[in-house]
């Protein structure tokens, strides 16, 4: 069954013609289904759901499917090629790694990176909290059952990737962050096309704000709804919008101001109701703060060099952190004067936000669960790989398509409710 | 079907169904059950510990099923090449039918490669 | 609370088994223990601090098994960095489970690769490699081919 490699004559050459594209509308007779995109259904999953009934009464859950062995493979890296590698950790928050990683190296060497390179670091940071959120917020919608949701927080993430290609050459994984700066500098010539994309995109914000907070088939769905206290958010240690959600005013950005964070106005957002709704309220008002940052680094940017050349790395310890989209990265960087680190540390946020599950989702009902344990973002196919066992007969009972499906049939039940004024 | 990936691949695929690139309009729609799959799309470095559900997806796909390789991860594993978790690439364990190199690819770039296959495939009856 | 209480306080309650405080910086602090302090320090600065647990990480030496705890004392920005060093050949150390939930996962990854025991841990199996990893082999080991 093993295939074998293709030589270069014989791999397929992509070439891409608008004559291509035109003549595959031709070809629609033929419907190609493709999938699944979340893979693994079947056994063993990430999320094993235990259920007593209706009610989720425990949960397994197991990672390792995504592990490459990163902080190992760091070793043999030198520090500039380690920027790429950590950004490929997760695509979704690519540059929060190279942002932490390159604070860590920043700390390691006692210095600061030149102002320029500041604001442009913190922009890049922003731009991709942007995309980050209304990715989830697509994905919480389709899980709700509002697949409109989803297609339109989708749609309106296209404009800030749109930015990030214009200035960076991709739509994601950036490579802007350096050891000692920035990447390549930003061209003052495309901020208006910049400032105007974003501010077009404020309207948008304005209709998922409305869209969520305002609907009450969303609250009633959502509120109270896998919630998490104060007290559950220092057990487990959650840290970003989890825990903003909780009322814990908690932010990399201001506790420990790196970059332009400092230098310009803005807001930690919470909520007191530690639920679903609390955190998708959280996320939806970030999305504003996070605008409202790079318009004003955008305006404050000072001319200057982007990069301190940094030529060796000394022994020492660094440790740098950033609030990425879904809490804080952390990196520690341990060098022996070496050309590669000799101890890469990473922590995602998701390391701790997931384990909270364990208190957030038991005692809640198994059509909720699909929510709840998407409402601490973590990447998108974790909360795809889900079954649930009936405790009693240890026979798995549904799986992830089959929790999704729950999930959207809950909120249509409510939904007819509300229609007949009885929400 | 991620083997063990940054999910950006697989986050561009899902972006093929948005409104923009609406993949749809060529007849190619996302389904739920590797049962119903006429072609698989393969992302990431191939971690060993996804290995046994990976062949086991394939084992279940009615034949003739396409596998497709998207991204430098399932292509060559890129910068995961012989990493400790991932020691061997995708085609070692699948046998792949179109590779889609990029990090990740553009959606234009995966319509294109995707409808190239699909002519080939019609070619051949 | 404030950093110099902080760094009093650790002072006070490891006693003995204070090795080193470096204060390396305005927000971080690297304090080096024995580990049998590490508990007592762990539970002031996550119980009577309410310090924010963020990771563990360890890092083989020639000699042993280094384990830094970190802390983020969020109102003030701070790091609090505890290192522990284990010699080899005997490498275990108390759990801080009992102390604190968060410790669950990080434990069971040093353990896997690095060949920590904690010990009262109370699930310490592979969090991150597959189950049928070769025994003994740890994948952040030097000393190992």
């Amino acid at each position: 069954m093993a295939g074998g490699e293709l030589s270069s004559e014989e791999r397929p050459t992509i070439v891409i013609s608008p004559q291509l594209i035109a003549e595959s509308y031709i070809m629609s007779d033929k419907i190609i289904p493709i999938g699944p995109y979340h893979p693994l259904q079947e056994e063993p999953e990430f999320f094993r759901l235990r259920v007593d009934g209706e009610v989720v009464t425990d949960i397994d859950i197991e990672i390792g499917y995504n592990h490459r062995a990163i902080e190992k493979i760091s070793e043999s890296k030198s520090y500039d090629q380690v920027t790429f590698l950590v950004e490929r950790i997760c695509g979704i928050c690519s540059t929060s790694h190279p942002f932490a990683y390159t604070n860590a190296i920043d700390d390691l060497l006692g210095v600061e990176v030149p102002e320029r390179a500041l604001y442009i670091r913190t922009i890049i940071g922003e731009l991709e909290r942007l995309h980050s959120h209304l990715l989830w917020l697509g994905l919480a919608g389709h899980f709700l059952g509002y697949n409109t949701v989803w297609m339109w927080a989708w749609r309106y993430r296209e404009p800030v990737l749109d930015i990030f290609e214009r200035i960076t050459g991709n739509r994601q994984h950036y490579a802007m962050f350096k050891p000692g700066g920035i990447r390549r500098d930003l061209d003052e010539a495309d901020f208006p096309w910049i400032k105007k994309t974003l501010k077009s995109l404020i309207p948008k914000f304005d209709m998922f704000k409305g869209a969520v907070i305002d609907d009450p088939v969303i609250r009633a769905r959502t509120e109270g709804v896998g919630v998490l206290t104060k007290q559950d958010v220092h057990d487990y240690a959650c840290v970003g919008p989890t825990a903003r959600a909780s009322g814990v005013a908690m932010d990399v950005r201001k506790d420990d101001p790196y970059a332009a964070y400092g230098k310009v106005e803005w807001k930690v957002i919470t909520q007191q109701g530690g639920g679903v709704f609390a955190k998708a309220v959280v996320r939806i008002l970030e999305l504003y703060e996070s605008t409202n940052i790079i318009l004003q680094c955008l305006d404050k940017m000072p001319k200057g060099p982007i990069d301190l050349n940094i030529k060796d790395m000394p022994a020492g310890e660094g440790i740098g952190r950033h609030e990425a989209p879904r809490g804080e990265v952390f990196h520690y960087v341990m060098s022996d004067g070496g050309n590669s680190p000799a101890r890469h540390k990473v922590r995602a946020p998701s390391y701790m936000n997931i384990a909270s599950n364990k208190k957030a989702v038991i005692g809640e009902t198994i059509s909720d669960a699909t929510i709840i344990l998407a409402a601490v973002d973590p990447c998108y196919c974790c909360t795809e790989r889900m079954a649930v066992v009936d405790y009693k007969t240890g026979k798995k009972v549904f799986d992830g398509q089959d929790l999704i499906r729950l999930s959207q049939e809950k909120t249509e039940k409510l939904r007819q409710r509300s229609r007949i004024g009885r929400l | 079907m991620s083997t063990g990936s940054c999910n950006n691949c697989d986050i561009e695929i899902l972006d093929l169904l948005t409104p923009r690139f609406d993949v749809e309009r060529f007849g190619i729609i996302l389904v739920g059950s590797i049962r119903h799959a006429d072609a698989i799309l393969v992302t990431g470095a191939l971690n060993l510990k996804t290995i046994p559900r990976i062949k086991n997806i394939y084992e279940q796909a009615p034949k003739p099923c396409v596998v497709i390789a998207i991204g430098a991860c399932a292509c060559g594993q890129g910068i995961f090449a012989k990493g400790p978790n991932t020691p061997d690439p995708v085609d070692s364990v699948l046998p792949v039918d179109a590779y889609i190199p990029g990090c990740p690819p553009k959606p234009e770039a995966m319509i294109a490669a995707i409808v190239k296959l699909i002519e080939k495939l019609k070619g051949k009856g | 609370m404030e950093k110099t209480q902080i760094i009093e306080n650790i002072k006070v309650r490891s006693g003995g088994g204070l090795v080193e405080i470096n204060d390396r910086s305005l927000r971080r602090i690297y304090v080096t223990i024995k580990k049998e302090a590490l508990p007592k320090i762990a539970r002031y600065l996550f119980n009577d601090v309410k310090a924010r647990f963020v990771t563990a990480s360890g890092v083989d030496t020639r000699t042993g098994v280094e384990i830094l705890y970190h802390f983020s004392i969020d109102k003030i920005g701070l790091m609090v960095s505890l290192r522990v060093i284990l010699e080899k050949p005997g490498l275990e150390i108390e759990s801080l489970t009992s102390i604190m939930k968060c410790a669950e996962w990080i434990e069971r990854e040093i353990h896997e690769m690095l060949g920590v025991d904690f010990k009262g841990h109370p699930n310490l199996k592979h969090l991150l490699l597959k189950d049928d990893w070769p025994e003994g082999n740890y994948p952040l080991r030097r000393d190992q081919q």
